[in-house]
């Protein structure tokens, strides 16, 4: 068992997902499957091997800090399904 | 032959010789959209108005004696790249009502290079998936026989020119989400070297792995797209800051001398029979051109689905984070619902079960305790996926396989299980996690009449001789002019 029920339930509340306990049953069986297939990753020593997280070799991309036009405020509101005209509203936090 | 049959360079001709307009050419889709829609399901939105009016421009502009190759032609643009004011989903719930402030860096290149824009098409969600089952408007079908998949992600862009319901189309390829649907459609699609198209307002799946790319029947056509898409974009600061060569010229190039390799594990056990057939035969046919074929071996291609379903949801799960209820797209906010329920109602709410699936595999690999057995292991593996690579680059010109171990399978058949579904990719992730260029053309068809695509890889950067490959192979074969009954 690489993962268990409760350790899904925790996953789920750390992607911000709400589960219902069907669900949180039936991803216990495929991510064991699915993580099951990944062991065989461990047949190789990989010691010393640098990782690649960009295929390519690529530097910082820099540029000038200089003020440039930006999304207008209403046109950045437009989609937001609530919003005082000046900023997101959201439900109380405290 | 009407005008839904023609391919880009003959509308192009017909174009630029003023015997048909680029008006009469963009209706002549609308209507075929119409009429083959119902069944293909390729789009998800059809703008007949804007497609007329940039039909109208490009009609002013060849009269004005200028314009270039995409001038007039009309295309579908896969609806993971946001258009400005043009609802855009990535086939999402939680996008539904999405309409984008801009455009996206490819999407304004087409336009500026005259293209005409028929509408935006299906797609797995968010890009996750390899049969557009996973879309949450409804699957598309393949058009050479609608009960099979049109392979996925980007399945509604292969099969709308396949179905002739455009001229060409873009779609993204982050573990082949191009080039397998276009395999399974019987089109070309091709997946640039990672950094050659911008990403700017591309909808991010996999940053690290994600690629913008063309679809058209011929090779000469997806070099044209790529031409006016490619090139440095300062908003996508990953994106290379690279001339781009004349990829039309380099079509010229043919294969003479050429040093083709064929990767022994490509041809994995449980390939289906007529796969390896039409693809030793397309490989027979190079040969007859003046190519020259050696095998060579990328002796970690077993452990590169392992690597791709670490990394991919990883960087899907962090990417999709985005979605949270606040900016834009579904909000669920149920009264005195604290903002952690909004999170939690809105992400549940919206995403479709692979999303779920893959945000879950993702958060998990990324989580304390477990990072470093599954994301730095996969981070580790990937490295040496891509130096098998360069080190078979360094006794050959490109590499040609089989694109997907089966054709096309049926609507439904592997929906319940997700590794069997993975599986479809297994021979065109190594690429995207080397960040090569691959290109899959029609090679024939099996017994059944599902197409069967031929891949071709080629280093970094080495889009020319990727291109010139399959050009000549189309010149030399017959299997791309062939169209579905529909």
């Amino acid at each position: 068992m690489k993962i268990t029920r409760d350790e899904v339930a925790h996953v789920a509340q750390l992607a911000r997902l709400r589960l219902v306990e069907e669900q949180v049953q039936r991803l216990t069986v495929q991510l064991n499957d699915i993580l099951s297939s990944m062991e065989k990753l461990n047949q190789l020593d990989t010691s010393g091997v640098p990782s690649t997280n960009h295929a390519l070799e690529l530097t910082g991309a820099m540029r000038e800090d200089e003020v440039r036009p930006s999304l207008k405020r209403e046109r950045a509101l437009a989609n937001a399904p609530d919003s005082n005209g000046e900023a997101f509203v959201v439900p109380r936090v405290i | 032959m009407e005008l839904h049959e023609l391919n880009m360079e003959q509308a192009r001709e017909l174009l630029d010789k003023r015997e048909i307009s680029a008006r009469e050419l963009t209706q002549a889709f609308l209507d075929r959209i119409q009429a083959t829609d119902p069944q293909v399901h390729a789009y998800l939105a059809v703008t007949p108005e804007s497609a007329l009016a940039q039909a109208d421009q490009a009609d002013q502009t060849l009269a004005a004696g200028q314009g270039g190759a995409l001038t007039g032609i009309p295309c579908g643009i896969k609806d993971v790249f946001i258009t400005k004011d043009l609802t855009t989903t990535a086939g999402s719930r939680i996008l539904e009502n999405f309409v984008p402030p801009y455009d996206a860096t490819a999407v304004a290149r087409l336009k500026a290079a005259g293209a005409v824009i028929l509408g935006k098409q299906n797609m797995d969600e968010f890009a996750m998936g390899s049969s557009t089952e996973n879309s949450a408007y409804g699957p598309s079908h393949n058009p050479w026989d609608l009960k099979a998949i049109p392979g996925g992600s980007s399945g509604g862009s292969a099969a709308s020119v396949a179905a002739g319901s455009c001229l060409f189309s873009i779609g993204t390829d982050t573990g082949g989400s191009i080039r397998q649907p276009a395999s399974h459609c019987g089109v070309v699609g091709m997946k640039p070297t990672y950094g050659r198209v911008s990403r700017y307002g591309m909808i991010a799946f996999a940053s690290s792995l994600d690629q913008a790319g063309p679809f058209s029947r011929t090779v000469a056509g997806a070099a044209q797209v790529l031409q006016a898409m490619a090139g440095f974009d300062p908003a996508d600061s990953t994106s290379a800051p690279m001339e781009v060569p004349d990829y039309a010229a380099s079509l010229k190039r043919g294969v003479k001398g050429l040093k083709l390799g064929v990767p022994k594990e490509y041809f994995v056990e449980g390939m289906d029979p007529e796969v390896e057939e039409t693809v030793r035969k397309a490989i027979a046919v190079l040969e007859g051109l003046g190519a020259q074929t050696v095998e060579v071996s990328l002796p970690h291609t077993d452990y590169a689905l392992a690597v791709y379903y670490i990394i991919a949801p990883a960087e899907c799960s962090s990417n999709l984070a985005r979605y949270d209820g606040v900016k834009y797209g579904l909000s669920q906010r149920a009264e005195d619902a604290s903002l952690l329920d909004m999170y939690l109602d809105t992400r549940s709410a919206g995403f479709g079960e692979e999303v779920i699936r893959r945000v879950m595999l993702g958060t998990y690999a990324l989580s304390a305790g477990y990072y470093d057995a599954y994301y730095g292991k996969a981070g580790q593996v990937r490295t040496l996926i891509k130096q098998d690579f360069l080190e078979a680059f360094k006794k050959v010109d490109a590499i040609i396989s089989p694109v997907a171990p089966t054709p096309a399978f049926d609507l439904g058949q592997k929906v319940d299980d997700p590794l069997q579904m993975y599986l479809s990719d297994v021979l065109t992730l190594s690429v995207n996690l080397a960040g090569l260029p691959g290109i899959s053309l029609p090679a024939g068809f099996n017994s059944a009449g599902r197409p069967i695509g031929l891949q071709i890889i080629g280093p970094h950067f080495a889009e020319e001789t990727v291109l010139a490959a399959g050009h000549a192979f189309q010149e030399a074969t017959d299997h791309h002019t062939k169209r579905p009954a529909l």
